[in-house]
């Protein structure tokens, strides 16, 4: 009698102080606060350091842009196919390097490079898919390690074709001059802004695609159930390679961007998987929303903590954002709007 | 063929592949006579090193279905530590080996505890995390030489010069990866290595039988520590520096290739791996620039055609060669399309984690 009740109190759910989590949420809003204090500390005048916090939240936002073109891809990818692709930091870099090569040396104009080198970067994804990954369905590990085979190829040959040293594709004229902010007679490059821009429109379209078309309803019901969905005579293989296309053209996009803002370098596509991995795990495989947040967090982290770190910490702001991944991944192992499966 | 013919030959087909392998360990041992001291520091070392390391790996993904990124921060940490307690503080080796390998399983240990909860290619990113943050940590911070890393690292002088006079310290290697492996291949038909089994195959059922599947994965993780750690100082003392750079995301995506070339589904996978990786880094290197591409190359075919790598190659090819010696079934059962090979495995090993993970 006495195991008996024994085993009802074990089996008894257990009422859960969500201790982790809020430690997590006291820490934030310390690190917050923190960053706050110090910025507004000297005032709201020009000597002050609110300047200076503008632009370096400004470099945060348009930094999540960045991430979120490239992660949107990702997760994309991931929702419907169930694929880890770890391809997408080559492919990146890819789209980048094409979009550079027509720029500088066919002297097209920024906006029909960057058209070329989605496609570009679409077509390397949508190849790799259906010649590895097409007959592996459902064999995580297996296109997991597929995909790190294609980026050592694929990052090698672009060290060989482009060289190592780091070079920047010209943007588009009208957005080379710098744009007025009109505040304390600040002025921020107007491709970042534009950056922004685009990644605002990207999730825009994603989201109208995904809410109110036909395409976006079989999607999200691929997403759901596949096997449903192909009994129901939706062609599911062609609606998987259509995703894996337009993943990687995303991923292509960003490297354009990348390669425009920042600059192009062997190592970038490593850089740049870690980060579009760690956005849209701490978002939650395959959740739009998730995606856009994590990126948010992940700029901002990035930049708040390299400029406002105790001098002696501060070569440790390169950890901080790995951190921050465990202690999600800790307190919620699917990221933050992850679905359990 | 009359069933007597069929059995001496596959009595001398048994006793081949015997022979074959014995003659295979005897030139294992013999290397250090065999062959330069180049080869045997270069080739010989850097195997028996890198083994140790991709096999705390393989064990993990066989064993336990986690294939983690980790493996790498683990080695780190031990060699990082060694090397600075004895190079920086004077210690002794030993003893520096020592608190290098216990902090590593410490840290594997908070690591394991933090990604028991995950699963899959959420564990797969998060050891990738945990790979991150200790190389940056040990790239920014200066105790540690940052980028520079710690040079000079003396090996016991039992051990002797790694690169002038390799022969004892390849010896001794040779003696740590065969205990290694014997300890390993022991831990994997304890209970606990038959629960950890369990809780890879299917983490519901064994948790419903009351079994505590995160502590199980947890202390399956922290028991691959002391094995990569083992490797990291051992590596330090082979190569007599250690850094950052030893660390990054490319070793880590490198120790994995090696495990996945050699076969996850065996321990001496790792080994194989390992040496067939050093020895293309050695020799292929000066032949062709594109040494990465050929390994990602080499990398896919495997992946594509043998999920067993190539010990699985080896065992199903036997395993073929003795069916057909055997004479019952002249074609082996294979299914439609490449799958079959990976079906098709005889090896009696449980069934691999790779589909769920």
């Amino acid at each position: 009698m006495a195991s008996q009740t024994a085993a009802v109190r074990r089996s008894a759910p257990r009422p859960r102080l969500p201790v982790a989590a809020a430690v997590a949420v006291v820490l934030t809003a310390l690190a917050l606060l923190g960053v706050l204090w110090q910025a507004f500390e000297a005032g709201l005048g020009s000597d002050g350091n609110v300047p200076t916090f503008i632009l370096i939240t400004l470099n945060g936002l348009t930094l999540a842009g960045l991430y979120f073109i490239s992660a949107s891809g990702l997760t994309l990818i991931f929702g419907l196919l169930r694929v880890t692709n770890l391809a997408h930091g080559a492919l990146f870099l890819l789209g980048g390097y094409v979009a550079l090569t027509l720029v500088k040396d066919a002297g097209l104009s920024w906006w029909v490079a960057a058209l070329l080198a989605m496609v570009a970067s679409g077509l390397v994804g949508l190849v790799m898919h259906q010649l590895f990954l097409r007959w592996n369905q459902g064999q995580d590990l297996r296109q997991a390690l597929i995909t790190i085979a294609v980026s050592l190829i694929l990052a090698d040959q672009m060290l060989a074709y482009f060289g190592a040293t780091p070079t920047a594709i010209l943007p588009p004229e009208f957005l080379a001059q710098p744009l007025p902010l009109g505040l304390y007679d600040l002025a921020y490059h107007t491709f970042r802004i534009a950056m922004l821009v685009a990644a605002v429109l990207v999730g825009l379209l994603f989201w109208l695609v995904y809410k109110r078309t036909r395409v976006g309803m079989v999607v999200r019901a691929g997403v759901d159930d596949t096997q449903m969905t192909s009994a129901l005579g939706v062609n599911v293989q062609l609606v998987f390679a259509g995703a894996f296309f337009v993943g990687s053209a995303l991923a292509g996009l960003g490297g354009v961007f990348a390669g425009t803002a920042l600059s192009l370098a062997p190592g970038q596509d490593q850089a740049f998987l870690v980060s579009a991995l760690v956005v849209v795990i701490v978002g939650g495989m395959g959740s739009l929303g998730g995606a856009a947040l994590g990126a948010l967090l992940l700029g901002l982290v990035d930049q708040y903590s390299s400029a406002y770190l105790p001098a002696a910490y501060s070569n440790l702001s390169a950890l901080l954002t790995f951190v921050l991944l465990a202690v999600i991944l800790a307190v919620r192992p699917t990221g933050l709007f992850g679905k359990v499966r | 063929m009359t069933r007597t013919m069929a059995r001496t030959m596959a009595r001398t087909w048994t006793l081949g592949t015997r022979g074959l392998l014995g003659v295979v360990l005897l030139v294992i041992v013999l290397v250090p006579v065999l062959f330069t001291a180049f080869f045997t520091s270069q080739v010989g070392l850097t195997s028996l090193w890198l083994g140790i390391a991709a096999v705390s790996l393989t064990f993990l993904s066989g064993q336990g279905g986690m294939v983690s990124l980790a493996q790498t921060a683990r080695f780190g940490v031990a060699g990082l530590i060694a090397a600075k307690l004895s190079v920086e503080a004077g210690w002794n080796p030993w003893a520096a080996a020592l608190v290098g390998i216990l902090a590593a399983t410490a840290v594997g240990l908070l690591f394991g505890a933090v990604a028991s909860g995950s699963q899959g290619i959420y564990f797969l990113i998060i050891t990738l995390a945990f790979a991150q943050v200790t190389y940056f940590y040990f790239a920014a911070v200066p105790t540690f030489g940052a980028h520079e890393g710690i040079n000079g690292v003396r090996p016991p002088e039992l051990l002797g010069d790694p690169v002038q006079e390799p022969a004892r310290m390849y010896y001794f290697l040779l003696l740590v990866s065969i205990a290694v492996f014997l300890a390993l291949r022991w831990v994997t038909r304890t209970a606990f290595g038959l629960a950890l089994q369990g809780v890879r195959d299917d983490p519901v059922r064994m948790a419903a039988l009351g079994y505590n599947v995160r502590l199980h994965r947890t202390l399956g993780f922290a028991l691959a520590a002391p094995v990569a750690g083992i490797a990291g100082v051992l590596s330090a003392w082979s190569n007599t520096r250690m850094s950052a750079g030893s660390i990054s995301l490319a070793v880590a995506i490198l120790l994995l290739t090696a495990a996945v070339i050699g076969g996850l589904d065996r321990l001496e996978g790792a080994w194989v791996g390992a040496f067939l990786y050093t020895l293309c880094d050695t020799y292929l290197r000066g032949w062709t620039d594109r040494f990465t591409t050929w390994l990602g190359v080499v990398f896919l075919v495997i992946v594509l055609v043998s999920p067993g790598g190539v010990v699985g190659v080896l065992s199903t090819a036997g395993a073929w060669v003795r069916r057909h010696l055997a004479g019952d079934r002249p074609e082996p059962q294979t299914e439609a399309g490449a799958g079959a090979v990976a079906t098709d495995r005889p090896v009696p090993v449980p069934a691999s984690p790779r589909g769920s993970m």
